[in-house]
């Protein structure tokens, strides 16, 4: 629709001088190196360049079983040398700065001005400190939120390690919209299982901005299973939303109480990631506003946002989704730049989650774009069924596992 | 299996200078659909294990799986759901692009 428009006219140019079109991705995570590696796989007559500050990838899904104590740190990370040895991507390891949506270059810190035809944008997301008082990148080192994978995990776990036997834990889950909807209480299931395992006189403290949360049956009924001496559940309706933190003294404020930890895990709220600011592709709510056929901003031409930070209306912000929407939007990239209009096509989103190492719980979806926006297809997708066995909850726990090795192995590998 | 993916993209990469747009067109649909489908079966429906490989069946058995998984005559923990979610068009792409593959 918006996208194809402009389409023809910024081919033509480019073959015509000889020169590979280029594109420029910015960010190396389930969006970005998705988009770069399959922008090469579905032509790979395109100069692409990938840029993404960190030489490794630590993801966020799986992020859970290592605080848990069932994943090693290793076993999530990844590196990017496939994805220049293998699939042709030109990875870079720097920061982009500043977009000059006009001139249609990107500047990073390093001082590189890279020029692009198109361009992918898949930051992430960042914090909104502004609404706890309290609470920052500062207190963070104190309070980790470890909602973007990496030594904000480690410290996370190391606070784990170190705590008492008997000792409380609170965790603080965000108000929507957010990275990874069951995440903090996949969470709360992995650090329950380990305080099971290792502490069991210790509590897990639920202090929720929320009143409902993602697959929240299924993890209720789970809870009650394995963990109903340990896991306490405060929605936002009983006083649970957290207002300030005291990050010294690891104390939870609400209106009405304060809550002293041992462990503190406070994830604020959320909004699009930096360079999504800098680039001007932000509308009001502090997301992306996109066009679902391409995934093209709608503010800026020639800019497409992905993953976490654009606008997805009922899709999910998840690692899954960020890699489906890529794989969409690199298609139609290639698309536009020789010419064509690109198809509506359909997506999917899976996502597991673990309550035991061995009781996993799944939600699904399959995504069309309608005039309502971005939905998923009545009658399909859906959470597990509530009541099952465990040898169903053991099965999905198994499918968790083959989908983390395929999906790493279809980005990273 | 990556060799498939690779040809196929060079196919489609050649197809492109020569064809019509609407001809490309239609040629980039399939791979995209079945890529959607690479995020639990593996890169190019090759998979690490636990999940099913999709390149190694002809088409028809993958229709009928897909099919079978839709009306629910074939039990699954996911399948179900996500197979409801495709129309008869769809499935029959993604039964010839990964029967191709698995004849190869």
């Amino acid at each position: 629709m918006a996208g194809a428009a402009g389409a023809s006219a910024a081919a033509l140019p480019l073959i015509g001088c000889g020169e590979k079109p280029k594109v420029v991705v910015i960010g190396g995570g389930f969006g970005g190196a998705t988009a770069a590696k399959y922008v090469k796989w579905f032509d790979p007559g395109i100069d692409v360049t990938m840029i993404e500050p960190n030489k490794q990838f630590t993801t966020c899904p799986f992020s859970n079983l290592y605080l848990g104590g069932i994943r090693s740190f290793d076993s999530i990370t990844h590196g990017f040398e496939a994805m220049a040895n293998k699939h042709g991507v030109n990875v870079v390891h720097d920061m982009v700065t500043a977009v000059d949506a006009a001139g249609k270059t990107v500047t990073t810190k390093g001082g590189a001005k890279i020029k692009y035809d198109r361009l992918i944008v898949s930051p992430g997301i960042d914090f909104r400190y502004e609404l706890t008082p309290g609470y920052d990148a500062e207190a963070a080192e104190m309070v980790p939120h470890a909602w973007k994978a990496g030594p904000q995990t480690k410290l996370l776990r190391a606070q784990l390690e170190d705590m008492r036997d008997g000792g409380l834990f609170v965790l603080a889950p965000p108000p929507n919209p957010f990275r990874c909807p069951p995440g903090p209480y996949e969470r709360a299931s992995m650090i329950a299982h380990y305080l099971k395992t290792n502490k069991p006189k210790s509590k897990l403290l639920i202090l929720d901005a929320k009143d409902k949360f993602s697959k929240f049956g299924l993890f209720r009924e789970g809870w009650k299973k394995h963990y109903s001496d340990i896991i306490e559940w405060v929605p936002a309706s009983k006083d649970g939303k957290v207002r300030e933190v005291d990050a010294k003294n690891k104390v939870a404020i609400t209106e009405f109480e304060k809550h002293k930890a041992d462990v503190l895990n406070f994830i604020p709220a959320q909004k699009a990631g930096k360079i999504a600011f800098a680039a001007g592709l932000t509308n009001q709510t502090g997301w992306c506003p996109v066009n679902f056929q391409t995934w093209e901003s709608t503010i800026h031409k020639d800019i497409h946002v992905i993953g976490d930070a654009a606008i997805a209306t009922k899709m999910p912000k998840s690692g899954n989704a960020a890699n489906t929407q890529a794989k969409v939007c690199a298609a139609a990239v290639v698309d536009m730049i020789r010419g064509r209009d690109p198809g509506t096509p359909t997506t999917s989103n899976t996502c597991y989650s673990l309550i035991t190492p061995n009781y996993g719980i799944s939600v699904t979806a399959v995504y069309r774009q309608t005039d309502k926006g971005y939905m998923g297809v009545a009658g399909a997708g859906g959470l597990s069924p509530m009541g099952e066995g465990p040898k169903f909850r053991a099965l999905e726990a198994k499918y968790a596992r083959g989908w983390y090795a395929n999906i790493a192995a279809d980005i990273w590998g | 299996m990556k060799k498939v993916g690779v040809c196929l993209a060079a196919a489609l990469g050649f197809s492109l200078m020569a064809a019509s747009a609407n001809a490309s067109e239609l040629l980039a649909k399939p791979e995209l659909l079945a890529s959607n489908c690479f995020n639990c079966h593996g890169y190019n429906g090759a998979s690490a294990g636990v999940i099913d490989e999709l390149d190694s069946l002809p088409a028809r058995r993958i229709a009928k799986k897909l099919n079978d998984f839709k009306s629910g005559s074939k039990p699954s923990t996911i399948m179900g759901r996500i197979a409801k979610g495709y129309n008869d068009a769809e499935i029959a792409a993604l039964a010839k692009y990964f029967g191709s593959m698995g004849s190869k």
